[in-house]
């Protein structure tokens, strides 16, 4: 059955004829075309498909679209400026190696943007629990955790 | 998938009406439901999304000491909840064992209970506990024992037009403590081999009043270690009779073997996790444990 959404992403309204079925994320990538989510396991078990609604990380594909009326949802292309500029937290990742296919990315870089967001100086233990739901299938996790600490220090400034 | 119609009633009662429609299926977290539907492993023709329901999205602690947990609220919601974190720790850190982050933004200690995993870590702590449900049907409301609710793997005694409202948390007794472990290959995003929740209340000369074990992932349903309970009752903790103890939930232990798991392992882990537990729930209450 088709329904209509009307859904608040990355600050603009979209009003977009849905699915009943739809998950969030097909929503996202189908029917808005902001394909930078990506699916992975499509169960809840991977995380690349991470967005924040409402500021805190949820798993795109355990939220159906009709849920998402009333929320604020942001994803990875939320996080750009305009000015072609990366997010502090890529910027960290890329000058730290902390990326391989990159796959995973965005669902590392909005994990850990709602972790800085909420605590500001994490330890390394909280980095890896904040990107516990984040599989990097690369296992490139150490200079993730690295770029995300760095990050960290790089915000609270001097 | 088949294609169903979505709702999101704003009362119980109108929630309950929703449900007696033929194919209707409650959604809360849906972190268990969407991928169920999406795999084929459960059927719905109508989606009831309970989440704009106010008795089922908060947290009240009542006048008469109960905390009454709503039945959509997230798992990270109950963890950071202040009369939760301090009366029911085990509560809490049990919220915050299921799945990852992004999980417990989205899953509900109700979805935990009614999908009814022997696994299920959101469920140990809370009949540690004796927390009661709150459920709603068409001819009105009842309460009863969590421990009742559960009928066998992703079985509970509700009715298909029934919702869970809510868990009711009873005020914690003086000098008890509730502790839950269970043993994951990989720290989170995993599932329980085996889990363990122990509760203990000891009297005013330190001698153990009172103790409840509750076994997750070694039966059809959470299990009550009976014999283990019985034994501790009545004697002085010490490291001898902890370790006894856990022996004896092994024993009252029914597990099966299967990918995660053998039978015999689960068993050892039950006595392991089950000793370590009430160790814990008496360093809460800062008592030695004696060598002998």
């Amino acid at each position: 059955m088709k329904t209509l959404v009307i859904c608040a992403v990355n600050g603009g309204e979209h009003t977009v004829l849905a699915d009943s079925r739809d998950t969030l994320l097909e929503l996202l990538r189908e029917r808005i075309g902001l394909t930078g989510t990506k699916e992975g396991c499509g169960n809840g078990n991977c995380g690349t498909c991470t967005v924040l609604v409402d500021g805190a990380p949820v798993n795109a594909c355990l939220m159906l679209a009709q849920e998402a009326p009333g929320r604020d949802i942001l994803t990875i292309e939320g996080l750009s400026d305009g000015s072609g500029g990366l997010h502090p937290i890529q910027q960290a990742l890329v000058e730290h190696g902390g990326t391989q296919c990159g796959f995973c990315t965005p669902g590392i870089v909005l994990s850990a943007k709602a972790l800085l967001d909420e605590n500001p100086s994490p330890t390394p233990q909280d980095i890896r629990h904040a990107i516990a739901g984040n599989i990097c299938r690369c296992t490139g996790y150490d200079k993730i955790v690295e770029a995300i600490a760095a990050a960290a220090i790089q915000a609270r400034g001097p | 998938m088949k294609d169903f119609v979505y709702e999101c009633p704003a009362t119980i009662e109108d929630a309950v009406a929703a449900m007696g429609a033929v194919g209707a299926r409650a959604l809360a977290g849906g972190t268990d439901l969407i991928p169920q539907l999406r795999e084929g492993r459960r059927q719905a023709d109508r989606i009831v999304d309970l989440k704009r329901i106010p008795e089922l999205t908060a947290i009240s602690a009542l006048t008469d000491g109960d905390v009454v947990l709503g039945a959509a609220v997230s798992a990270t919601a109950i963890a950071r909840h202040a009369a939760v974190a301090v009366s029911y720790p085990a509560v809490a850190q049990s919220a915050r064992l299921i799945g990852s982050v992004q999980v417990q933004n989205r899953a509900s200690l109700g979805g935990n209970i009614c999908n009814a995993a022997p696994s299920a870590d959101g469920v140990p702590a809370l009949l540690c506990h004796q927390a009661r449900v709150r459920i709603a049907g068409p001819t009105g409301r009842r309460e009863e024992p969590l421990e009742a609710l559960f009928r066998g793997p992703g079985q509970t005694t509700l009715a298909p037009d029934e919702i869970l409202i809510s868990i009711v948390l009873p005020p914690p007794a003086p000098r008890s403590a509730a502790k839950y472990l269970r043993f994951t290959p990989r720290r989170e995003m995993d599932i329980a081999i085996a889990g363990a929740g122990t509760w203990l209340r000891l009297d005013a000369a330190g001698a153990i009043a009172e103790a409840r074990i509750v076994l997750a992932s070694v039966g059809p349903t959470p299990l009550r270690a009976v014999s283990a309970e019985q034994r501790l009752q009545g004697e002085r903790p010490t490291r001898g009779l902890l370790d006894a103890a856990g022996r004896l939930a092994a024993d009252d232990a029914r597990p099966i073997s299967d990918t995660r798991g053998s039978a015999d392992y689960r068993r050892s882990l039950i006595a392991v996790l089950t000793a370590r537990a009430l160790a814990d729930c008496c360093g809460a209450l800062n008592v030695e444990v004696a060598v002998s």
